[in-house]
């Protein structure tokens, strides 16, 4: 089913800056990827890897002084990194929308939740108050909330989180977009509600045909619900590909390190790996590549010159210059059995 | 079997009352505050019905008479009713005294918003003239408004507008600039929605609060000067009774009828506490539980 399609979000070489007073900060620093029709993606990494900047780049959403000083931001071929500020808002929620980490602090507590998920259709579809009303309840009703038509009079402080999150589903599914980011959607979720949440939003990818995605550093939460990924380290894609294939043959270390600190349900292994050391500073990151200082299998011509990405067998692409290396450590001893 | 499970959970929302409906009843200083303020306005209102005199109709026979079953608190130095003269100004006071604070609120709650939410040079120059307002003591500013304009209610007006719009400006702006950064204002970014529409339908409901409570002991001061105002001959001009007018007009009957200037101050601190009372009353109501 990999047709290649012209991809509905394609991000080429986008570079986010944020300047402060001790430097420029490069957070995110080159990544590109694409999102094709219909389709699930994951952009994993760690905290401050430039994941969260990169989504809200994409939303024009960042928060000052960040800014956009290069690439492009492709949606279905406009780009919305130049875009003007009216067309982005005219996009917004009709042709991407996004979901919340925390749905308690992204609802508004003074509101009710029917009116919530109505502010979309009534302010995008010119829906009358009343249509708008019954969208809501329509809406409530397919995020699977029970007693929708009650259930509208809430408050949000008076749902559950799992709850909460389906109106956060709700309120972005409202105009029908085509594109969903999901910025840790299930983080604040207990694990139960977790898959609950997932399940929904993969029903809903199916039913309703738009694209999601994922960012998370939960890892599992990619296996379960996307079809390719993005890996991300110090403000750079490092990693791309299947879910499939970089699961099981990464092809760059940081992948390979990731990989290797998840526990495996299937292949329980003795030790949990870490990766040793952290992140380099973003002001001034180091030269070459970025996860040298880190990579055990570093060598003298990794710590020169920019690493971009480069492509490999299949879709893939790995920033890595000795990618050997990392598959060579797998057939060793496989990363991760049960995806 | 999800729907089942969920009962009780719906059962307690409805047990502990939602918002005001359910528990203003059980706030004490709200119901006391209500029931002070709600007697003043009702006499208020009623005044035709509650007097028996025009209260400026003077009666030169019968002048700075003691309480008597005609005269319930007596009569002043012209023969008139003191009973109807204090409840027909608190007719005009309690009037004079919200209406003067409704367009500061507005005013003042419009340039905050804006100042909090758009911050830059918006900001700084709203700060600016908030300023300018401040640098001012309250009354003087309002005295000498009062002078230049004249005096009378319109005078009251504009002096109150005047100076009292940057409180308003403080606050809302203050609350704006917290309720910005919170992810929901983020997510109805998100959702496509007009600054506008963010602003009215999602910043302010939650900040307004805080205004509003405000207002009510704004009130208070806005009355103060209203009859501080009346006291100094600026206000509410004669002979439209007006309780600052009457303290002042008592004044030199102090140590004789002594209810003459005495019953029109109860009648402000009388408002005073009411407005105060609910005030306290409605922050406890905003308090979660």
């Amino acid at each position: 089913m990999s047709e290649p399609a012209a991809p509905l979000l394609e991000v080429r070489d986008l570079q986010v800056r944020i300047p402060l007073s001790r430097g420029t900060v490069r957070a995110v620093d080159g990544a590109s990827f694409t999102v094709g029709v219909g389709g699930a993606m994951g952009l994993v990494g760690e905290s401050g890897c430039g994941k969260s900047m990169t989504l809200r780049a994409v939303m024009g959403l960042l928060p000052r002084p960040a800014e956009i000083t290069g690439g492009q931001v492709l949606f279905a071929g406009e780009d919305l990194a130049t875009a003007r500020a009216s067309r982005i808002r005219e996009l917004r929620g009709r042709g991407i929308a996004m979901i919340f980490q925390e749905p308690m602090t992204a609802l508004n507590p003074v509101m009710k939740v029917g009116a919530q998920i109505a502010e979309g259709p009534y302010a995008h579809l010119g829906y009358g108050r009343r249509k708008a009303r019954e969208r809501a309840i329509e809406l409530m009703q397919l995020v699977g909330i029970p007693d929708p038509v009650r259930r509208s009079q809430s408050y949000p402080h008076e749902l559950s989180g799992g709850m909460r999150q389906r109106v956060m589903i709700a309120i972005a599914l409202s105009c029908e977009p085509q594109l969903i980011l999901c910025d840790e959607p299930t983080t604040a979720l207990d694990v139960t509600i977790q898959d609950q949440i997932l399940k929904l939003l993969l029903r809903l990818r199916e039913e309703l045909g738009m694209s999601i995605v994922f960012v998370t550093h939960d890892l599992a939460v990619i296996a379960q619900t996307c079809q390719t990924l993005a890996v991300m380290y110090a403000g750079e894609v490092v990693e791309a590909g299947t879910v499939h294939e970089v699961f099981h043959q990464p092809r760059h270390p940081y992948t390979l390190g990731l990989l290797r600190s998840v526990p495996d349900p299937v292949d329980v292994r003795d030790v949990l790996d870490s990766i040793p050391g952290s992140p380099p500073d973003l002001v001034a990151p180091p030269p070459g590549c970025r996860f040298a200082p880190r990579c055990p299998f570093a060598e003298d011509d990794c710590l020169e010159g920019r690493k971009p990405l480069l492509p490999l067998e299949g879709d893939r692409a790995s920033a890595c210059i000795h990618p050997d290396r990392a598959a060579e450590s797998v057939r060793e001893q496989p990363v991760i059995t049960g995806v | 079997m999800a729907s089942a499970a969920l009962e009780p959970a719906t059962s307690l929302v409805e047990d502990r009352g939602r918002g005001f409906a359910g528990r203003w009843y059980r706030t004490p200083s709200f119901v006391a505050g209500l029931l002070i303020l709600g007697t003043l306005i009702g006499l208020a209102l009623a005044a035709p019905l509650v007097t028996r005199y025009s209260p400026t109709a003077q009666d030169l026979h019968h002048t700075l008479s003691g309480s008597s079953s005609q005269h319930w608190l007596g009569t002043d130095q012209l023969g008139r009713d003191v009973w109807s003269r204090l409840v027909y100004a608190g007719r005009v006071d309690l009037k004079v005294g919200f209406l003067a604070v409704l367009l500061p609120f507005l005013i003042g709650t419009t340039l905050g918003s804006l100042a909090g939410y758009y911050g830059g040079k918006l900001d700084m120059l709203i700060a600016y003239l908030v300023n300018v307002v401040v640098a001012f003591p309250f009354y003087v500013l309002i005295i000498a408004m009062s002078f230049v304009l004249g005096p009378g209610e319109r005078s009251i007006y504009i002096a109150i507008t005047f100076v009292g719009w940057v409180s308003y400006t403080r606050i809302i702006r203050a609350e704006i600039l917290v309720a910005k950064r919170r992810e929901y204002v983020e997510a109805a970014k998100v959702a496509g929605l007009r600054d506008s529409r963010i602003i009215v339908r999602h910043l302010l409901p939650n900040v307004i609060m805080q205004a509003v409570i405000f207002a009510m002991s704004d009130i208070i001061l806005s009355l103060a000067a209203i009859v501080t105002l009346g006291y100094l001959g600026l206000g509410i001009q004669p002979p439209t009774p007006d309780w600052g007018d009457m303290i002042a007009g008592g004044q030199n009957f102090i140590t004789t009828k002594w209810q003459l200037s005495v019953f029109p101050g109860l009648c402000v601190v009388l408002t005073g506490l009411g407005l105060s009372l609910l005030a306290d009353g409605v922050n406890d109501l905003m308090r979660p539980e």
